[in-house]
């Protein structure tokens, strides 16, 4: 059953179009990532959704109502900010009760729902402290226990966790994908990151100029990209040229074989021998083509590889992929 | 430690020389006594701040604070309207407006207070222009009362209050504002829960600055409220400048600078939330 439903939507700001007409379902309870460069439109669609952007042209329907006129406080969903937008002059308490304030829910419910965001948030011992008083991820679930106070039907997340070093974005990767579950509403991801996208998401959309390029699960994605951009944006690919055509074969999917011994596809010369502990890879500057190919050889690879040898690079035909432009 | 010491000398000589040193002969000679020809005579002595509590001086004084009380509420009303539009206005039109606030400057203050005698008076503008289109018969009384000082006072001070304001309305994360609406707060209640809150700042400057300037004003008094209307300021010029008590005029200023700190310490701790407070708990 559809939660959200786009239909032929577009934007134009000053005469310029940013979302190229578009259709998009994005079903009840789905972990639903929309992932391309800046400025692909993936923000723009976040907040036609949340209702700060109107469509120039287009129906947005939610939970099969039209509310494409409606203003953003009239919308039974919740948005994420990318820096947060604390309220700086509340505490943390404070800041998740406002919601409820404003839908005038009676006191002891509102007591019940901030109690129950902060505990699956784990901010229990942070509950008084104001936003200038918390680190940088601490503030990130103060943001997401506001939202998800109001029980709203969709949570909309801008890049939520962009402002967080490594480390910490894993982690709470991991307990996003988890309150996802367990709460059972409609997520709408935004991000630039495509192992974060793979990692969370139920589908993936892929942006590029306003435009989807490709949508389907983080599998379908990695095996049978659509497109040059989806081939090359998501994971580590190489791409071949032939006469009419031009495919896509990941790194693992090559084989590396010994100029001499048999017959390959192509043929190259070790550029470099790159070792990332459970892999390594051969980078191979094929002789037909100018251009350099990655080959994934996995820790059973016994062959003594070295730069400067010529060597053969094959494959089977079921894994090349062909993509359009 | 002796760099810093170093870098903060200027500062301290500055404040030295042209706050705390004035500040200091002030509060010494109120302390003085005076003979007949108005010189300062070296004794120590309380009558300056006993005379201070003749009914006459009490009525000035209380006076003196409601006006300027009074002032202060009116530039709050009107400032922040007009701010807030200036602040919502596209680019150009805020620099146009900007400087619409600050041309009075660029005019001599003393011209600027008698151009409202001009269209204060009886045979005033206002007055005649009433009359013309006979609304009224007779010249209505508007020079020389309370009103009409109260009308200057706010008319010299609104841009002191306009324009912190402005800027604490500029700086606010306008990003709050969609998180309020988000949360399903009307346009009326965001501002009512956030941009309020977040521009008290502004408000307390411009508040402090307008209530201490006209405390501290006696020109639109004196010119636009004649003889029947008399702040502290003017009694405290007087003292000074004609009657030549240096004594009682310094004692009337120790007490009024007291006054205004008290006034402006009360004001910031009510304004103040508590989230301010924890903020400079942790600075």
């Amino acid at each position: 059953m559809p939660m959200i439903q786009l239909t032929n939507i577009e934007k134009h700001f000053a005469g310029q179009t940013v979302v190229h007409p578009l259709s998009l379902t994005i079903g009840e309870g789905e972990f639903l990532t929309l992932l391309g460069p800046s400025g692909c439109g993936k923000t723009t669609i976040l907040r036609m959704i949340a209702g700060f952007e109107q469509p120039t042209v287009g129906e947005i329907f939610l939970d099969g109502k039209d509310v494409t006129e409606l203003p953003a406080n009239k919308r039974d969903l919740n948005l994420v900010f990318q820096h947060y937008a604390l309220f700086p002059h509340m505490t943390v308490e404070q800041n998740i009760q406002f919601g409820l304030k404003m839908k005038k829910i009676d006191a002891a419910e509102q007591k019940e729902r901030i109690a129950e965001a902060i505990r699956l948030t784990q901010l229990t011992p942070l509950a008084k402290r104001y936003p200038h008083q918390l680190s940088g991820g601490q503030q990130q679930r103060v943001a997401i226990a506001r939202a998800i106070a109001n029980k709203p039907r969709v949570l909309l997340l801008d890049e939520p966790l962009g402002a967080l070093d490594l480390q910490l974005r894993k982690n709470l990767q991991a307990e996003l994908k988890q309150l996802q579950r367990s709460l059972g509403i409609t997520f709408v991801y935004v991000t630039h990151d495509q192992e974060e996208a793979m990692m969370m998401s139920d589908r993936i959309v892929i942006m590029n100029n306003g435009k989807i390029e490709q949508i389907g699960t983080p599998k379908e994605i990695y095996n049978r990209p659509q497109t040059l951009f989806a081939a090359t944006f998501i994971g580590e690919n190489n791409v071949f040229h032939e006469a009419e055509r031009m495919f896509a074969i990941r790194p693992e999917k090559l084989k590396a074989v010994r100029d001499r011994e048999q017959k390959a596809k192509r043929k190259g010369i070790i550029q470099d021998i790159v070792y990332l502990g459970n892999v390594h890879k051969l980078m191979v500057h094929l002789n037909d083509e100018q251009t350099t190919v990655s080959i994934c050889l996995d820790f059973t690879d016994e062959d003594e590889w070295q730069i400067g040898q010529h060597i053969g690079v094959d494959w089977l035909d079921a894994d090349e992929v062909n993509i359009g432009l | 430690m002796k760099k810093t010491k170093w870098l903060i000398s200027p500062v301290v000589l500055w404040l030295s020389l042209f706050l705390i040193l004035p500040m200091a002969i002030v509060v010494v000679i109120s302390f003085l006594g005076r003979d007949e020809f108005g010189n300062l005579v070296i004794q120590f002595s309380l009558d300056n701040y006993a005379r201070f509590f003749d009914s006459l001086y009490l009525g000035i004084y209380w006076d003196t604070i409601a006006l300027s009380v009074l002032t202060t509420l009116i530039c709050v009303l009107i400032s922040y309207p007009l701010a807030y539009y200036i602040a919502n206005a596209g680019p150009t039109r805020q620099k146009i407006w900007l400087l619409f606030i600050t041309v009075p400057f660029w005019i001599n203050f003393l011209i600027r207070t008698y151009a409202w005698v001009l269209l204060l008076r009886s045979q005033g503008v206002v007055n005649s222009f009433l009359m013309d289109i006979g609304i009224i018969d007779e010249p209505l009384k508007m020079l020389y009362t309370k009103g009409a000082v109260l009308l200057g006072m706010v008319y010299t001070f609104i841009p002191y209050m306009v324009l912190p304001i402005y800027v604490s309305l500029e700086q606010m994360d306008r990003k709050l504002l969609e998180a309020a609406s988000d949360l399903g707060a009307s346009r009326w209640r965001a501002f009512w829960h956030i941009t309020l809150p977040q521009t008290k700042s502004g408000m307390m400057t411009g508040s402090v600055l307008v209530f201490v300037s006209t405390a501290g004003m006696y020109v639109v008094t004196d010119i636009l409220g004649g003889s029947k209307s008399t702040m502290l300021s003017n009694i405290i010029q007087t003292q000074f400048l004609g009657a030549r008590d240096w004594p009682f005029g310094a004692a009337l200023s120790v007490i009024f600078a007291i006054t205004s700190l008290v006034l402006i310490y009360l004001f910031n701790m009510a304004l103040r939330s508590r989230h301010e407070r924890s903020k400079e708990g942790r600075a």
